[in-house]
């Protein structure tokens, strides 16, 4: 067990990959020779040597269109989209080409790769460099999405990423970067797909994805003074969605809480209240409340950011929503 | 500023029964679409087509040329393209009547004919998309070092996207066994690409700013672009990287379905079908001394082929409607949650 930046075991769990399949090759914009523009790639091209990894022109198009290419004929390529803004640049290759191939081809082509992408906003960089887009790759049929919290999970569900036999879409949350958590030595391989139960309390179910965690676990803990105990949920994937996790939490609860780093309209946490209020209306004692930034861009200046993403203060103001 | 070739000049015609093949091809490519056109105008034919008529020789020729194992990359007017690499005709044409025996069992339709057994790697009908994903493949074929290239066709129209412009400096830069082939028909959809562009070749005239050769080609002689091909694809095998080559060439028909293709003048239709790739092949067999009979047997042969092929086209049912929810994941299904 050694204590690891979430930035750190980016590197970390692609060099697991790497050491294992000869198939795994990286490839990206800056993510060779000067280790990712957010250093979560450092060190990958000194072991692995650049026959495996690949630094690129900015294509986004190219990048990706190679590493479908490249999937389809028997590799298992991981591309990095530097900022997830970029993924509008090059959207017709991941929505039209990637996601749809298998199901138009009746299943003749295989997509085994994964995107891997610096999500979402806290570092003041602006409109065009802090979206949270995991609810445009949500939307896509033929996809699988996944968020990590924290670095074992970034680590565990990397390699089930690379693993997995279908495209991937890994949103690494930029305002995670610098945080810490314990990683198991030793290969980690975690399962797409399970929400992750982190804290337990019978009186809401509060679901949280990538940084928005963190806030809800401040938010559980602030509310527990109060004597309110709240169960949290780290999603840790979209797609697929662990909603028996979730639901089975609700029937407990009763109270459903989403906190959602993406704007408003069509975020995840409106598909999962949908699914709630459709299939567990009757274990729902308050309404559903979805904490969210609101419908805006993002703006750059940090008093205003603040203000934009779910902080701590909404989150507790959400679960007294639903619950009083 | 380019290099025009004079293949059939220079390296003198191909083997007999390569050009036998090519004029099987051709015919073939023209049976085919004759009929899928027919078809659509009995309501057959569903949703759109983009038939090749007339830009037979451009598929016949580097499809000959390729090997079993290379790959091919193809656009939504890609039946050409998907009967050259020895696709039969009868799923072809089931997947454009949208039947159960379709290629993809009428869940791609015509814009998407695959058949990854046959290297037919995809029809893609994103304009530009497809150029990208082919230097995937021939990238693959690099890291795997296999001896494969793989061929990308596309229309002139394509050559002012960007993802053109990113694939062919890629492909240069990571020197990638790929033979990039513009079929230029002169006419996007209803606009003539002489109009928007702001060279006189749109694709060979790009290909000195990304550093490979850019070779314009006859479209309708057949013999040349079975020489291109050749030439093409022996430097990509050998790890001389990769070619843009520009055939010139013109559809018979409208862009899609119905379109009757009124807007392009009618002195210019006239002097193409004059130039038809497929009497010109003929001619030119017969004053090389082969037998007429030689080629109406294959003519004959392909018209068996082609009715057989309807024949259980239109027997084959609708596709199973269980299809609608399969696939979409590597599971085989369409499940998102758990």
């Amino acid at each position: 067990m050694a204590e690891m930046s979430y930035r750190d075991a980016v590197a970390h769990g692609i060099a697991q990959e790497m050491r294992r399949d000869p198939s795994v090759v990286f490839l990206g914009e800056d993510i060779g020779s000067a280790g990712g523009v957010f250093k979560a790639t450092v060190g990958v091209l000194d072991t692995f040597g650049r026959t495996r990894v690949f630094d690129t022109p900015i294509s986004e198009q190219a990048i990706l269109g190679a590493a479908m290419g490249a999937a389809m004929t028997g590799m298992r390529p991981v591309a990095e989209i530097m900022f997830s803004d970029f993924f509008a640049v090059c959207w017709d290759i991941v929505a039209n080409e990637i996601a749809k191939t298998r199901y138009m081809t009746n299943g003749q082509v295989t997509l085994p790769l994964v995107i891997r992408s610096g999500n979402g906003g806290g570092s003041r960089f602006g409109a065009q460099h802090s979206q949270s887009v995991e609810n445009w790759a949500m939307a896509v049929p033929g996809l699988k999405v996944v968020a990590p919290s924290t670095p074992k999970d970034v680590v565990g569900l990397l390699a089930a990423a690379v693993r997995d036999t279908d495209p991937v879409l890994f949103f690494e949350q930029k305002s995670l970067y610098a945080t810490k958590g314990e990683v198991p030595d030793g290969e980690i391989v975690d399962e797409l797909g399970k929400a992750s139960v982190l804290r337990q309390g019978p009186a809401a179910t509060v679901v949280a994805l990538a940084a928005m965690v963190p806030r809800a676990l401040a938010a559980a803990e602030r509310l527990a003074q109060e004597g309110i105990e709240v169960t949290v949920i780290d999603l840790r994937s979209l797609v697929p969605l662990d909603v028996t996790t979730v639901a089975t939490s609700v029937a407990r609860t009763g109270h459903l809480i989403t906190v959602e780093e993406n704007p408003r309209l069509c975020g995840w946490g409106a598909e999962l209240s949908s699914i709630i209020a459709e299939e567990n209306l009757f274990d729902l004692d308050g309404p559903i409340v979805r904490v969210t930034t609101p419908h805006v861009p993002l703006p750059a200046a940090d008093a205003l950011e603040d203000a934009a993403l779910p902080n701590v203060d909404r989150i507790v103001d959400g679960v007294r929503r639903s619950v009083l | 500023m380019t290099d025009v070739m004079q293949p059939s000049v220079d390296a003198g015609p191909p083997a007999l029964d390569v050009r036998l093949r090519l004029y099987q091809m051709m015919v073939e490519m023209r049976d085919f679409e004759k009929r899928a056109y027919d078809l659509f105008l009995q309501g057959l034919v569903k949703g759109t087509s983009h038939l090749g008529l007339g830009q037979e020789a451009v598929a016949a020729g580097f499809g000959a040329a390729l090997a079993p194992s290379d790959y091919t990359f193809a656009t939504y007017r890609g039946h050409n393209h998907t009967l050259a690499r020895g696709v039969p005709m009868a799923p072809v044409m089931a997947e454009l009547m949208a039947r159960q025996l379709g290629l993809m069992a009428g869940k791609g339709g015509s814009m998407h004919l695959t058949s990854v057994a046959h290297r037919m790697m995809g029809s893609y009908a994103i304009v530009g998309a497809h150029l990208t994903i082919a230097n995937g493949a021939a990238w693959s074929s690099k890291l795997r070092g296999a001896p494969e290239v793989t061929v990308c066709f596309f229309g002139d129209g394509t050559t002012n996207i960007g993802a053109f412009h990113e694939a062919l400096n890629l492909a240069v830069v990571w020197n990638l066994p790929i033979v990039f082939v513009c079929e230029n028909n002169r006419w996007m959809e209803y606009t003539p690409i002489g109009s928007v562009t702001a060279v006189p070749h749109p694709a060979a005239d790009r290909a000195p700013a990304y550093g490979l050769p850019g070779i314009v080609v006859d479209g309708n002689d057949a013999d040349a672009t079975y020489a291109v091909a050749v030439a093409a694809f022996a430097r990509a095998r050998g790890g001389g990287g990769p070619s843009l080559v520009e055939a010139e060439t013109y559809r018979h028909g409208g862009h899609s379905r119905a379109d009757p293709g009124k807007y392009r003048p009618d002195e210019e239709v006239a002097a193409w079908l004059e130039r038809d790739p497929l009497p010109l092949y003929r001619q030119r067999l017969l004053q090389a001394g082969v037998p007429e009979q030689a080629l109406v047997s294959i003519e004959e042969a392909s018209h068996r082929a082609i009715d057989e092929a309807t024949e259980l086209a239109k027997a084959s049912p609708p596709p199973d409607l269980s299809l609608v929810e399969k696939d979409v994941y590597a599971d085989g299904g369409a499940a998102w949650r758990r």
